[in-house]
């Protein structure tokens, strides 16, 4: 797909909005761009309407930046604090309702490989913890047991943040939440390690605080997904507004989460392995 | 075979093919008629007494009719995963009943909002516990505010006819909205009947994306910042007027249904015997009872006529409204308690006294004729008004 379909008669270029014209000529659709050059180009996503300090922001703007075919990606989320820089970008995306995003992805791939069988479009679902580990949990689950080809992201702030910071699946053990006046009663789901055993041939567990690995985990999640199967990346992305920290705190308490409950973990099958050997090789080749 | 099959204009398939009898079930109609759509993708989960249509529907797959196919994991993930393909630019179809329907029951007004033109079949029955598998179509009253246009079929001719001609009425540019085609489950789905089929080597025209009114999900436009679906933000009068406007512009896309539904289907109702006045005005099976007491009614001595109404949504209040202008008595007979039909016929009449809303049968009981007789001679004995052979019972 190229850009160049839609390029303006000379005439109207001039008419149309700067914010246009710097998507066409410095945007990441010409030329690959990933999370390192970010500040050099225009971004995909470059406003949201998110607190000061949310993670969940940074991980989508990560996500953006790391996109391998942004002309070529639609993204399927579901309502909550995603879906606020989500519709910002400049990307297809559909909201669509709560917790069904991964029955919804899974209609969409399959009908896109109908239409487009010479071309790869990249489906990924990106989600909080409680539209992917709650509400959603049983679609989630089918998609990746049926093998659907598409990426899961779950964006992991622990709380349902946009409804009033309420206790999710993914909330810590004891944490004391909306909903769990008494301190959560209940590990956090393992949701990493359902995916390990339900299909999912490459995942990675990352939070804010290591932005190349988001990237890189992205990218590749994205790629091994265009051949292989489900894949999955879930991101913690600490939320300052519900869980009452200072807003320039955020990547601090990352890492502190990184130490502490949410270590980088990575796991692929061997299939995985041997086609992000093969795509490395390939592309020092070109 | 599929690949055998050829495109035709719907007028063609629809009117002028040669068609033969055939002896089949209802849910060997909606296959027939699924055979015919140029469906690419269906997707399945099991209810009684939808499953059988959607087995077939599988067999189409496996035969090559249908590009893709698969069970989902319910229904609110397959009416989920029917809308992502739908966004996806192509013809889609599935079938559900009853408790299926309602756990999907979020969906259909996403379908609505996002202008998709998905066919689902509904086989309606008993949703409440205690537990009821049999014919009921209670969960049609749930539906009639979702947005989407809804048929509903008498027989197994109506329904495979009603499936096909929903594709040609929901994709129009100008409608591209949901149909949903109901029937009462078992009476029509799980019994023979003569159908006439045009042949199988023909089908409909590919569903063409590109005529449609909201941009297809494809991403084949880059760079725009487009969300498919409007969304509300709180404190944003901006967003408020976007989806009001919205529901209005869903609302005028099913009024503008209107015209293809009168050319597709012959009209939103039928009307034997307008000179009457006195009418049975029923939908669905209910229609074919209402053939039979009409039959005794007349042997009795007592003119009734018929008012047929096979689309819900659009509702033909209008056409209702002329057809018993002269009207003194129009008795409803219904598969539910709530008797929403008869709801629908008094909000769109004057003096909606002459409006009997019953007989009513539930929970899988089937409507016997002398229930319909009875019910209009009682309340021709309660208005007083004279008939041959009035007040007498069978």
């Amino acid at each position: 797909m190229s850009i160049k379909i839609i390029t303006p008669v000379a005439e109207f270029a001039e008419l149309l909005p700067q914010e246009y014209k710097d998507l066409v000529a410095h945007g990441p659709y010409n030329e690959r761009r990933f999370v390192r050059d970010l500040g050099t180009f225009k971004e995909i996503v470059d406003e949201h309407p998110h607190c000061a300090g949310c993670g969940v922001a940074l991980a989508i703007r990560l996500l953006a930046a790391a996109l391998p075919s942004p002309a070529d990606t639609l993204i399927v989320g579901t309502p909550g604090c995603s879906f606020f820089a989500l519709i910002q970008t400049a990307l297809n995306y559909s909201n669509t309702a709560f917790g069904n995003q991964n029955a919804v992805a899974t209609g969409l791939k399959r009908m896109l490989e109908i239409r487009f069988p010479h071309v790869h479009k990249d489906v990924v679902v990106v989600a909080g913890d409680g539209g992917i580990a709650d509400i959603g949990l049983d679609l989630t689950l089918h998609s990746w047991f049926r093998r659907e080809k598409i990426t899961t992201v779950m964006l992991d702030n622990e709380v349902y943040a946009n409804t009033g910071g309420q206790e999710s699946g993914m909330s810590r053990q004891g944490q004391v939440l909306n909903m769990a006046p008494r301190g959560k009663h209940f590990p956090k789901i393992p949701v990493f390690e359902l995916a390990k055993v339900s299909g999912c041939v490459y995942g990675v567990r990352v939070t804010v605080a290591s932005p190349h690995k988001v990237g890189r985990a992205i990218r590749n999640a994205i790629l091994i997904a265009r051949e292989l199967g489900p894949t999955y990346v879930q991101v913690y992305t600490p939320c300052p507004t519900n869980m009452k920290f200072p807003p320039n705190q955020t990547l601090k308490v990352a890492k502190e989460a990184e130490k502490d409950h949410y270590s980088y973990e990575e796991f692929m099958s061997a299939e995985a392995a041997e086609y992000l050997v093969q795509s490395k090789a390939e592309s020092k080749e070109m | 075979m599929a690949g055998l099959q050829r495109e035709v204009d719907p007028e063609y398939l629809f009117w002028e093919a040669p068609r033969r009898q055939v002896f089949i079930t209802g849910s060997e109609a909606v296959a027939e008629a699924v055979k015919r759509a140029n469906v690419d993708m269906a997707i399945a989960y099991p209810i009684t007494p939808q499953s059988e249509s959607m087995h077939l529907v599988g067999d189409l797959y496996a035969q090559g009719y249908l590009r893709d196919y698969y069970r989902g994991e319910n229904e609110f993930a397959v009416m989920a995963a029917v809308h992502g393909a739908s966004l996806g630019g192509g013809r889609v179809f599935t079938a559900t009943s009853g408790p299926g329907t309602l756990r999907a029951m979020e969906m259909f007004p996403v379908w609505t909002g996002s202008r998709q033109p998905i066919v689902c079949a509904f086989m309606c029955r008993g949703v409440s516990l205690p537990p009821s598998i049999q014919p009921e179509n209670i969960e049609m009253a749930m539906l009639l505010d979702v947005g989407m246009l809804m048929f509903h079929a008498e027989d197994a001719q109506d329904f495979f006819d009603m499936i096909l001609k929903a594709y040609a009425i929901a994709e129009q540019p100008d409608v591209h909205l949901p149909v949903g085609v109901f029937v009462d489950g078992f009476f029509v789905t799980h019994t023979r009947s003569m159908v006439a089929l045009p042949p199988d080597d023909l089908k409909l025209p590919a569903y063409d994306p590109r005529r449609a009114p909201v941009p297809t999900f494809d991403m084949e436009t880059p760079p725009i910042r487009m969300v498919r679906d409007p969304l509300l933000n709180k404190s944003n009068f901006i967003s408020y007027a976007a989806n009001a406007s919205w529901h209005q512009e869903i609302a005028a896309a099913a009024e503008r249904a209107r015209k293809h539904i009168r050319r597709y289907m012959g009209g939103l109702l039928e009307v034997d015997d307008p000179a009457a006045t006195i009418f049975l005005a029923a939908s669905g099976t209910a229609v074919s009872q209402s053939r039979e007491a009409i039959k005794v009614l007349k042997a009795g001595g007592i003119r009734v006529g018929l008012i047929k109404i096979k689309s819900i949504r659009p509702f033909p209040a209008r056409e209702i409204a002329a057809a018993t202008a002269h009207a003194d008595l129009i008795v409803v007979p219904e598969f539910n308690i709530g008797g929403w039909l008869a709801r629908e016929i008094k909000a769109s009449i004057d003096n909606n006294r002459r409006v009997v809303g019953g007989p009513r049968v539930f929970g899988g009981m089937t409507m016997p004729t002398e229930l319909i007789v009875n019910e209009v001679r009682s309340a021709l004995d309660r208005s007083g008004t004279k008939q041959p052979g009035s007040g007498a019972r069978i």
